[in-house]
């Protein structure tokens, strides 16, 4: 019954979704599963916020390595859930938008949690560039190709390609800089992706099909 | 003069890591690091900007705005986090300044839950001062962020009601004018989803603009645009990629609407630093390769 449960609950409802795409009076039965997923949804929410405290709490209390990061994870996710929760500073009380400008909930996104998330991504640049210094080689045909494609991208991405090779006559335009990199992303690239995206597309219709005939057990976990 | 500066810095820089390079001496990567950072700084206090020109992909985009006619419905949608921000954000104030410029009807929302508090900053520092005529409700709403991903996409283009019954702000869409020939995302006439990762702009041309059949629009971080170049020109209209894109969107603003010179245009102002940066990896890249042939011709004559 653990098992046979869940199995069944998945084929009704992956059943009901493929055939309200395919049955145009069935189409509200969709909409009506999608805003189920909503509800079910709120309660990941919860999950994942006790699961969070329950895992540094652990890390706190025994000390681990690394115990005091968890303290700050705990204290900013207390802080913002707080002050999200309470509508603190709220111009216009309990009620009001959460980011409404003034509300503290608003006030730490804008000025801790923004500057902190820009800046760890910021860090890739240099990260780029040492990582290009030293694994970026010329070893092989297939890694001057990349070499060369990447030298081209990098050029058009920035005025310095426009200036480099704007002195080639229109006849020839193709070979300036900007416009091979867009004949880069739109020829090799997009049959790259394009094959990628229809090998994904295959692999995603065949796990559906083996999870809605029960065939793929794997997400019930355990020995199933 | 800052130019002059820059290159005679940067460019003394590289000779000398070439050289340690071609003497096989290993550069600790804190010297890259600070290599770096230090391009980036000098772009940044001598305010290196260089022009730029709208490619077809960014035009595209933005002669459909320019030819709606007044009063057409535009969804700008905040698929972005903080981490984006500083890419896709600059896009995101173009097109405000650009959809109610023309007198266009504009509807904010955001499939991601940090989109809410980002489009806010937007509101509060290009819409409202820029704009101290356009009314809520209107001439734009927020709808704000509602949790579901694609799910959410899946009911509104059919039933915008259904998942949005307020706005952000608690009023009833029947309340705001705005709304009043609004049944689903099939009543707009342009979507435009800016983002870089899931849901964003794939998932707004698979669940939206393709099936609702509506004009779509997007703009994305440099590193996800690749993966949306095989919907352009069909199911995209346009697309604009990273700083570049924003920086050819601005340019472009600027051209046609002199009045947004003096206004903020981080874009333009962020391609500088960028130009630089690239620059550099570029000469890291050959001076590793240079290094690299160097000592594999030593390795074959011993």
């Amino acid at each position: 019954m653990k098992h046979q449960i869940p199995m069944l609950i998945l084929s009704a409802v992956g059943t009901l979704l493929v055939v309200s795409v395919f049955v145009p009076s069935a189409q509200h039965w969709g909409e009506d599963a999608t805003l189920y997923f909503d509800i079910i949804a709120v309660f990941a929410f919860f999950l994942g916020g006790g699961n969070l405290i329950r895992v540094h709490t652990e890390k706190v209390s025994h000390k681990s390595a690394g115990w005091i990061y968890s303290v700050v994870t705990l204290l900013g996710f207390g802080i913002m859930l707080v002050t999200g929760l309470f509508k603190i500073g709220n111009p216009n009380g309990i009620a009001g938008d959460l980011s409404k400008s003034g509300s503290y909930f608003q006030l730490l996104f804008q000025y801790v949690m923004s500057p902190l998330n820009s800046t760890m991504y910021a860090l890739l640049a240099f990260y780029v560039a040492s990582a290009s210094y030293r694994a970026f080689r010329a070893k092989n045909t297939e890694a001057t190709i990349l070499l060369v494609a990447a030298f081209v991208i990098l050029l058009g991405r920035t005025a310095l390609g426009v200036l480099l090779t704007n002195w080639i006559p229109a006849q020839l335009s193709v070979l300036q800089i900007p416009n091979l990199a867009i004949w880069i992303m739109n020829a090799p690239n997009l049959a790259g992706q394009r094959a990628i995206m229809i090998g994904i597309s295959l692999g995603v219709i065949s796990m559906s099909l083996r999870l809605l005939l029960g065939i793929e057990r794997t997400y019930l976990g355990g020995d199933s | 003069m800052g130019l002059i500066i820059s290159i005679i810095v940067i460019g003394g820089g590289l000779l000398w890591i070439l050289y340690l390079s071609i003497k096989g001496r290993d550069v600790d990567r804190r010297i890259v690091y600070l290599f770096v950072g230090t391009t980036v700084a000098l772009a940044i206090i001598f305010r290196l900007e260089f022009g730029e020109v709208a490619t077809p992909i960014v035009k595209s985009v933005f002669d459909k705005i320019e030819n709606l006619p007044a009063g057409s419905k535009i969804v700008l949608s905040y698929d972005f986090d903080p981490a984006m921000a500083p890419e896709v954000n600059p896009m995101a104030n173009a097109f405000i300044r650009h959809i109610l410029e023309k007198k266009h009807r504009l509807y904010f929302m955001s499939l991601w839950a940090t989109g809410q508090s980002l489009l806010s900053v937007s509101l509060d520092s290009v819409l409202k001062p820029e704009f101290p005529d356009a009314k809520y409700g209107v001439d734009y709403c927020n709808l704000g962020f509602k949790a579901g991903n694609e799910g959410v996409l899946n009911v509104v283009i059919t039933n915008l009601r259904k998942m949005f019954p307020s706005d952000a702000n608690g009023n009833s869409l029947d309340s705001l004018p705005m709304f009043k020939d609004v049944e689903s995302l099939k009543d707009m006439d342009l979507l435009i989803s800016i983002g870089g990762g899931k849901p964003g702009v794939k998932e707004w041309v698979l669940f939206a603009g393709d099936p609702g059949k509506v004009a779509m629009a997007g703009g994305s971080a440099a590193v996800s645009t690749p993966l949306l170049y095989p919907y352009w020109p069909k199911q995209l209209i346009g697309l604009l990629g990273g700083t570049k894109g924003a920086a050819e969107y601005e340019a472009e603003l600027i051209k046609r609407y002199p009045r947004f010179k003096d206004k903020s245009m981080p874009a333009l102002r962020m391609m500088g630093p960028q130009t630089m940066a690239h620059v550099v990896i570029i000469a890291f890249i050959v001076i590793g390769n240079i290094a690299y042939f160097r000592s594999r011709k030593k390795g074959e004559q011993s």
